[in-house]
């Protein structure tokens, strides 16, 4: 395999990020075709690389390219080189990230086509891919944690895009510092297997296995400790909380962010290490309840949001809780499956969702939409088949990677399954709810009335999603069987898909039933639509810990500080001043008397020693 | 009787504690002062007594001791005109030679 092409597939967006930032500000024009024409480029040489690469392993199964360039190094101490790996894992996401982020540069043409931060943006857009790939690409745990922090800096500057409203300052903020708490672990996490291993290269800390199996607690922590870092940047519980608000982006950037980047490096880094996740069965038990259980929160907050941005923000939470607990069972494959069928119709709900805003001049509440059906034919048809695809309708690409999930559960864990189970429902049953209530029905405001297709640029990658969305399953699963050493494919069994399709008939007509030719929501259950308190619950607690600290240090201040340094010292002088003056009486003979006094006493203490 | 050095020394510590005794005891503020010189002179007579007793291997008594009461009687002499010129202003200004009625410098 050349390796100028992978080198060219990581460089490529970080000229045009760098040619928009540092050149062609005051260009906007000029500034987004160089950012489109860098991801088409990027695109073109991800197939290019994912061809001779299935050319290579065509010869031999076990095939993997790298190339590195040294960057730090310490001797046999710490190694840190610029490196790239293409193997199973890297070729696909490679594909992922370069297709979906390409299709969404062009739709970006339309949708930022009239921005004052145009130029800003389409900088930021290739500087996010450039982070992206490098985690995908990065060979070691220090260059993949300094491209985790570019995709934090990159999605903070994108989804505060919009940085003069309040409330999209407030969320690119809340991204970035709740990011950065998983990030902390995750550097932990990586200095305790260095520290064990006493490498940082991938290649090399799986030579170093027997080594870190002897010490199965301090491996367990450092596999949770990584896992942390997925927590973060993937939106698991507990610090799901920023995906949501996320939202506050331009819907390109939700889009990107959902499917392609961001949200899956935290699956994807997971994928990457799953031989030392493997090691540790107490770890990915952890790692199988959390994601089961964000699968779980996730789908039911989404039963009752009216944001169809919300909605998919929060049924994004739930299908990365369906990857990470696959993970954590033991099919990091069929992770990578969903991930990889995820990737193309949830970009493909995004960006219909950005088709609707944008010709319903930016509402978002599903309440004000309605009768879209007929006035936005294509978006219709095309969001029809993200959404038929994502509640899992037999044979679309949906309903073969959670197939694949379904079964490691079931092979798994019973109790996993039947949530696993139970979230399938619900994710047919608010996923219905959205569809019905934006495109069927009568239109219940104004702009809804005048709904339209947008331009060949705006539904031209909606429709190369949708096809992507339905076929992308087909014959690809032999692709994610064997992609990760290690692991095994969960065993086929009949029993699965018939409940899953069952689980999926029941959300659909029963979302169907409930909200066809509905007015409004005439379901109201306040924990769900109040995302289970989460935001309150973590600002009570932040003010909580404020309000403790700031009285503990306004006590130090008052007491320690005040109390015995300044107000201590100088009462003191004063006290000892109020008792020395009681010997001033102002009596001449008295003071003489004294006077003899001390110099008998004087005398007497010579004459004794 | 023969005289010593002790009997000296009595003589000198009776005027010592006589004047002292005026110190602290007389109100008058000139009978104070006077008091002060019999102390002065006191410590005189002992210094006297000292030198005339203390006789060096070469016969002569030891000058040190006289040297310092010609300094002793010359700062009394200092002493006495800038105290009675304090007490003639102070009796100028409060028409009194009497201690307890100047008590002002006092908490």
């Amino acid at each position: 395999m050349d390796s100028n092409l992978v080198w060219f597939i990581l460089i490529n967006p970080l000229i045009a990020a760098v040619l928009v930032h540092a050149c062609l500000r005051k260009l906007p024009g000029t500034c987004a075709a160089v950012s489109v024409l860098s991801s088409v480029l990027g695109l073109v040489a991800g197939i290019g690389v994912w061809f001779s690469f299935s050319q290579a392993i065509g010869h031999n199964p076990d095939h993997k390219f790298a190339d590195e360039v040294p960057w730090l190094d310490f001797g046999t101490a710490l190694r840190v080189p610029i490196g790239v790996v293409v193997d199973h894992l890297s070729a696909v996401m490679v594909l992922v990230v370069t297709g979906v982020g390409a299709l969404i540069h062009i739709y970006s043409l339309i949708y930022m086509g009239t921005d004052s931060g145009k130029a800003r943006f389409f900088g930021n857009l290739s500087l996010f891919m450039f982070s992206m790939l490098g985690i995908v690409l990065a060979n070691n745990f220090a260059m993949m944690f300094i491209f985790w922090e570019l995709v934090g800096l990159s999605s903070y500057l994108l989804i505060g895009h919009w940085f003069t409203r309040n409330t999209a300052a407030d969320a690119a903020n809340k991204a970035f510092i709740t990011n950065r708490i998983g990030d902390f672990g995750f550097m932990l996490g990586i200095l305790m297997v260095w520290a064990w291993a006493g490498s940082l290269v991938f290649a090399d800390i799986e030579q170093a296995i027997p080594e870190l199996n002897k010490n199965a607690g301090f491996l367990t922590g450092a596999v949770l400790l990584i896992f942390c870092g997925a927590v973060g940047k993937s939106a698991q519980l507990p610090l799901h909380v920023w995906l949501p608000d996320a939202m506050e982006g331009p819907t390109p950037v939700s889009a990107l962010i959902h499917a392609a980047t961001m949200v899956a490096a935290g699956v994807y880094m997971l994928a990457r290490v799953f031989f030392l996740v493997a090691l540790s069965p107490p770890a990915q038990g952890v790692i199988a309840w959390i994601g089961m259980l964000t699968a779980l929160l996730a789908a039911l907050m989404a039963t009752q949001q009216d944001d169809i941005k919300r909605i998919l923000a929060y049924s994004t939470l739930s299908q990365l809780g369906y990857m990470i607990s696959a993970i954590g069972l033991a099919a990091p494959g069929a992770a990578m499956f969903h991930l990889f069928t995820h990737a193309f119709f949830k970009a493909l709900l995004f960006l219909g969702a950005g088709a609707i805003i944008h010709h319903l001049h930016h509402e978002q509440d599903i309440w004000r939409m309605g009768g879209l059906k007929g006035s936005m034919k294509w978006t219709f048809r095309a969001f029809t088949a993200g959404y038929l695809a994502i509640i899992g309708f037999p044979f679309l690409s949906g309903f073969w990677s959670k197939d694949a999930i379904l079964l490691a559960a079931w092979h798994g864990n019973k109790l996993l399954f039947l949530l696993a189970l139970f979230t399938a429902f619900l994710t047919a049953y608010y996923m219905t709810r959205l569809w019905v209530v934006t495109f069927f029905g009568r239109p219940r405001s104004e702009a809804a009335e005048h709904g339209h297709d947008g331009p060949l640029m705006m539904t031209g990658p909606l429709v190369v999603l949708a096809v992507l969305s339905i076929i992308s399953a087909w014959g690809t699963k032999p692709l994610f069987e064997h992609m990760i050493e290690g692991a095994t494919w969960p065993a086929h069994s009949i029993v699965v898909p018939i409940l899953a399709t069952l689980a999926f008939a029941a959300g659909l007509v029963g979302g169907w039933i409930l909200y066809i030719g509905k007015e409004r929501d005439s379901i109201l259950i306040p924990a769900f639509k109040n995302k289970f308190y989460f935001d309150e619950l973590y600002a009570a607690l932040i003010a909580g810990t404020q309000e403790l600290l700031a009285s503990l240090s306004s006590y130090i201040d008052k007491w320690v500080i005040d109390g015995v340094f300044v107000r201590g010292l100088s009462g003191a002088a004063w006290a000892c001043g109020f008792v020395l003056r009681f010997f001033q009486f102002g009596n001449l003979q008295g003071y003489s008397f004294l006077f003899g006094a001390g110099v008998v006493a004087l005398i007497l203490y010579l004459l004794v020693t | 009787m023969n005289i010593t050095l002790n009997h000296y020394l009595a003589v000198s510590g009776l005027l010592f504690t006589i004047g002292f005794a005026g110190v602290l005891l007389r109100r008058n503020i000139i009978i104070i002062f006077m008091c002060l010189e019999l102390m002065l002179n006191a410590a005189n007579l002992s210094l006297v007594a000292f030198s005339r007793y203390n006789v060096g291997a070469d016969g002569l008594p030891n000058y040190n001791a006289q040297v310092l009461v010609f300094f002793i009687i010359t700062v009394a002499a200092a002493e006495v005109a800038v105290g009675l010129a304090i007490i003639v202003a102070l009796f100028r200004a409060r028409a009194t030679t009497h201690v307890e009625d100047i008590a002002t410098l006092k908490f």
